[in-house]
Formats: C-alpha cells, sequence, structure tokens
C-alpha cells in the first residue's frame, strides 16, 4: 500500500497557554511542540497497513514552519519512509486553505490510503480530513477507532454519540483517527539514527488568507475562585445544601 | 441576516434534541434583520419531532429525502446540504458541532468552496459579517474570528445555546434530495447503541468522572452508583491517565485529546487535575472536586471541594444524593 500521512506540530498539551504581544496568537515562548497526538495514530496505523502488506510506502506530509521538519524526523523515526513539508510562514485560520494545499500535494501521490488525525489539538478544527478527501475525490470517514481491509474495500468503526456507526467504503480512500485506534510506538533509537537519513523535502507554498480573519486570541473567562466545604464525610450535607440552594444545580 | 439555513439531526427518523439548539442560534442571527430560518433535515422519509421546529423560531421546515439517506451517509448528506444552498442562498449555515455536524459541515464547505467556523460558542454580526468566538487548546483560550464568505458557515457547539421557544410558522415541506445515488461512497451499515441507557460524556448533563485516585477499574463501580443515584442525565468519565491504562473507553477520556464537555455539574473523584485535564471541562457550570490531597490543582477551578478519601465519601454521598432525589 502507498499510504500518506498528513500530520502537525502542535504545543503540547500541557502548555500552558500565554498570548503573544499581538493579541491574536500564541506566545510560542518556552512552549514545547510535539507531533498532534491525533495524528500519531495515523503514523502508526500507516506503518502496520504499510507493514502487513510487505510492501509500500509511507510518505508523511506536513504544512507548517520550518520548525516543523523535526515533527516530520519524529513521524521518519517512528517508521516513515520520506517526508514532505510544505513550508509556510503561519498556518492560516482557515482550514479550507490548509486542505487545498495538502490536496494539491497530495494529488501526484497515486496514494491507496491517505491518513490524518481526527483533528488538531490547537486549533480544534477537525475540519482538514474531510476537506482534503473531496478536494481529492475520494470517500472519507472521520474520527476512526477501528479499522479493517478486505478485498479492495475498508470497513471503518466511528464513535458517534451514544453509538458506533460501522462504515464501508472503496479504496482509495482518506480515514481520520481517533484515539483507541491503536496504540503508537514511541520511535526507537535505531529509528531516530535512521531518520536522520531518511528524504524529506522542503516545499515552500504561497498560501492565500483565505476566510477567516482571526480578530483575537483571548484567555477564557477566569472561574469563581472555589472554596473547600470540609474534610471527609461529614462535609456531605454541607456539600449537598450547597448545590442546592446556591448553586442549584440538583 | 435575512437568511439563515439550520442543518438539523435526525437518528432512525426521530428528531436529535440538539437540533432545537440549532434553530435557536439560527434564530437568533435571522432576528438581527427581520429575517427568515430554514431548518433541514436530510433523512430517508418524515423525521418525528419536524413539527415541533416551528415553537423554537423556524418559518420553514424542509425534509430533504432520497435512497440511503435513513443512516448518516457523508456524501449523500454533504450533496443534499450543498444543493440546498445553492438553490435557497442562505447568509448563514448553521449546524451543531456533534459527530454527525463535525463530519458533514467541513465536506458542505469544502464543496461550497468557503470556509467554516467550527465549534462555536458565540456569534454575532458586526458590520454585516458574521464574528463568532470558538474555544482552541481544548478551551485554554478563546479565538475571535471573522468569516469573510457568503454563506458563512458555522457549526455550534452543543450544550451552549439553550434552546428557546420563538414560535414561528414551521411550515412543512419535502423535497427530493439532490446526491450521488444510494447516498454515496460511504455507507453506514450498522450503528451499534452503546449499553442501554449509557449517555455520551459530551452530551450528559452531568459528568462524574474518576482519575488515578480510584487505584483499580473495579472501583469506577461506585462512580457508576453515584452516576445512577443522579439519575438519568449522568455519564462517567475518565482521566487520561485511566484511560491510557486501559481501564475506562477512550470515549469517556474527558481533557484535551479527549472529549471537551460543558455539563451542568462536573463531580472530579480522585482526579489531581493535570492542565490537559481541567481544559476539557472548566466550561462546566458547577465543578465539584473530591480528592485526597489539599493542594491538588483541581481544587483551584472547582466551586466544591472536600479533601478527603474517596473511598469514604463517595459511597455516603450516593446514598445521600439517592435520599436527596427521593
Amino acid at each position: 500500500m502507498r499510504i500518506a500521512v498528513c500530520i502537525k506540530r502542535v504545543p503540547d498539551s500541557e502548555t500552558r497557554v500565554k498570548i503573544a504581544a499581538d493579541g491574536k496568537s500564541l506566545d510560542e515562548g518556552g512552549v514545547k511542540f510535539v507531533v498532534n497526538p491525533y495524528d500519531e495514530f495515523a503514523v502508526e496505523e500507516a506503518l502496520r497497513r504499510r507493514d502487513e502488506g510487505g510492501a509500500g510506502e509511507v510518505v508523511v506530509v506536513a504544512l507548517g514552519p520550518p520548525a516543523a521538519q523535526e515533527t516530520i524526523r519524529t513521524a521518519l523515526a517512528m517508521g516513515a519512509d520520506r517526508g514532505v513539508l510544505l513550508a509556510v510562514d503561519r498556518i492560516p485560520a482557515d482550514a479550507l486553505v490548509v486542505a487545498r494545499a495538502l490536496a494539491a500535494e497530495l494529488k501526484e501521490g497515486a496514494y491507496d490510503l491517505i491518513l490524518c488525525g481526527k483533528m488538531a489539538i490547537d486549533d480544534y478544527n477537525q475540519q482538514v480530513g474531510p476537506m482534503v478527501a473531496h478536494l481529492l475525490d475520494v470517500p472519507c470517514v472521520t474520527s476512526v477507532t477501528r479499522l479493517e481491509f478486505a478485498g479492495g474495500k475498508g470497513t471503518a468503526e466511528r464513535e458517534i454519540e451514544g453509538g458506533i456507526e460501522v462504515t464501508e467504503f472503496p479504496l482509495p480512500a482518506l480515514i481520520t483517527t481517533d484515539k483507541g485506534l491503536n496504540e503508537p510506538r514511541y520511535p526507537s533509537l535505531k529509528g531516530i539514527m535512521a531518520a536522520k537519513n531518511k528524504p524529506l523535502a522542503v516545499k515552500p507554498v504561497q498560501l492565500g488568507g483565505g476566510g477567516i480573519e482571526v480578530l483575537a486570541l483571548a484567555p477564557p473567562p477566569a472561574r469563581r475562585e472555589g472554596r473547600i466545604v470540609g474534610e471527609g464525610a461529614a462535609a456531605i450535607p454541607e456539600l449537598l445544601r450547597l448545590l442546592r440552594d446556591e448553586a442549584k444545580v440538583l | 441576516m435575512s437568511a439563515v439555513l439550520a442543518v438539523l439531526e435526525q437518528r432512525d427518523g426521530v428528531l436529535r434534541q440538539v437540533s432545537h439548539e440549532v434553530v435557536t442560534g439560527a434564530r437568533r442571527l435571522a432576528d438581527r434583520d427581520s429575517g427568515a430560518v430554514e431548518a433541514l433535515l436530510v433523512a430517508a422519509g418524515a423525521v418525528r419531532g419536524a413539527e415541533e421546529l416551528g415553537r423554537f423560531g423556524a418559518d420553514t421546515v424542509v425534509t430533504a429525502t432520497g435512497m440511503g439517506l435513513g443512516h448518516y451517509a457523508p456524501e449523500g448528506y454533504a450533496a443534499a446540504v450543498a444543493e440546498r444552498v445553492r438553490v435557497r442562498r442562505p447568509d448563514v449555515v448553521v449546524f451543531a458541532a456533534t459527530a454527525m455536524g463535525r463530519d458533514l459541515a467541513p465536506r458542505v464547505a469544502a464543496q461550497l468552496g468557503v470556509p467554516l467556523a467550527a465549534d462555536v460558542t458565540e456569534v454575532g454580526v458586526d458590520g454585516g459579517a458574521i464574528v463568532a468566538t470558538r474555544p482552541v487548546y481544548a478551551g485554554k483560550a478563546l479565538l475571535k474570528v471573522r468569516v469573510m464568505a457568503r454563506p458563512a458557515l458555522l457549526s455550534l457547539r452543543p450544550n451552549v445555546f439553550t434552546p428557546v421557544e420563538r414560535p414561528r410558522a414551521g411550515a412543512r415541506e419535502t423535497v427530493a434530495a439532490a446526491g450521488p445515488p444510494g447516498g454515496g461512497r460511504v455507507v453506514v451499515r450498522e450503528v451499534k447503541a452503546a449499553a442501554a441507557g449509557a449517555l455520551d460524556v459530551a452530551e450528559a448533563p452531568i459528568v462524574v468522572s474518576g482519575g488515578r485516585g480510584l487505584k483499580a477499574p473495579a472501583n469506577f463501580g461506585l462512580l457508576e452508583d453515584l452516576a445512577r443515584a443522579f439519575g438519568s442525565g449522568a455519564a462517567v468519565g475518565a482521566s487520561r491517565a485511566v484511560v491510557d491504562a486501559g481501564w475506562r473507553p477512550h470515549a469517556d477520556q474527558v481533557g484535551q485529546t479527549g472529549k471537551t464537555v460543558s455539563p451542568t455539574l462536573y463531580v472530579a473523584v480522585g482526579i489531581s487535575g493535570a492542565i490537559q485535564h481541567l481544559a476539557g471541562m472548566r466550561t462546566a457550570k458547577v465543578i465539584v472536586a473530591i480528592n485526597r490531597d489539599r493542594d491538588a490543582p483541581i481544587f483551584k477551578i472547582a466551586d466544591y471541594g472536600i479533601v478527603g478519601d474517596l473511598f469514604e465519601i463517595v459511597p455516603r454521598l450516593t446514598v445521600e444524593v439517592r435520599k436527596l432525589r427521593g
């Protein structure tokens, strides 16, 4: 199988968000960047599919700043074969602009399968995968927790409110991956060494601004200072009184 | 906004409750310009509950029907919605940011070649353009954006736009859905229902969540008992640590790499409060924390805290809640 995986460089989930001086973006000072956690499931799935088949290639594609080369190297260290960085100064807020750039790159590859994380944990957009699929005219299933292939067809399960949808689709296809699909491997020392010599193409791209203009990035409203009601089970009557009479939630 | 299209949801031919929130959000935008709201359902046939939509502010309720559209069919639904947008030329199209809406709205946006503001918690109009606020970094920050396109596409976060009754005609109409035969290449073969009565943590008005303090998977039984005592609207959630340890299913995880929840009441039991967890539940209306460590970060965000042994406190709390609810 020829498989492409779209990944993104994002701030680690333990990041404390500080707003930059422009009032519109994250202050990246001291921030640790990682492979978007949902994309790790995509990379892992791609590696497993390639290795089961005994042949094929896993190509990792990222759109991001030059520093995203490190993010791609991490995926190469996990076992991907080569990487492509679509280099931009800034990732636009309009996901369709990102999707168009990725689709233009992916169109050339004649991939059997394209995998993306279901969303990035920074912008929470959850749009790029299905948009790329539409632009490439391939079937797409999002937020997949189980995936099987047989005879040129795929079966995928996705979680919906209060249930699981079981879907069938023909290949080639684009799948977005959710937690639960697999357990992503850690790069081995050997993998990290090997990654240094794997091909990584950096292609500068010019993106239009798109139709989403960022006006402001602000901290969420602070929560009212809480209080300790008491210690041990003795505090339960007071807690319930507060929930009923003060908070009015019971 | 003089014309707003509200894209609604049905399952098994029954309207989903979240649809009332979508119509409410759409009505609010339309009211600024004495505009009209068209509610759109894609389905195999008539949808039970469509008759209520006038009450929440739908001027018209259109059901687009076709073969293969009984279950959610991504390509068929996207084509049906995009076609309706081309016919009606609304200024705004509003979706719900549910499992279906999160899948459908980007497809419609790509078909129409316009941007989408997803998972919106606040929306207004400024200088004729939609201005929307949406949580990013799992709610650690709020991003305010202007949508510079017609139509402007939005998906609304569930549990945020409280349904308001604003009676309108709600005139019903059925049209044949445009789109690929049989609903497209992706076919939903089956919907496996979760265990009877189980409520999704993202939708439940009350969430009782547990972390490593529970010590063993079997002890989540204590939280299930407490959730049951709160009634049918309560679900059990979990921290990332216990999901990664395999104690609980990933679908129950609350936090930056799990679900972002906004219940009326969130009870955190044996959860210390890692920043990625706090991000996922900080918009709960009321937060209660039970933890043995007085210095745990969870107490900084909790409205009410009890310090102590959860194995002593939770069973007693369950008994008292049961009594209270009679």
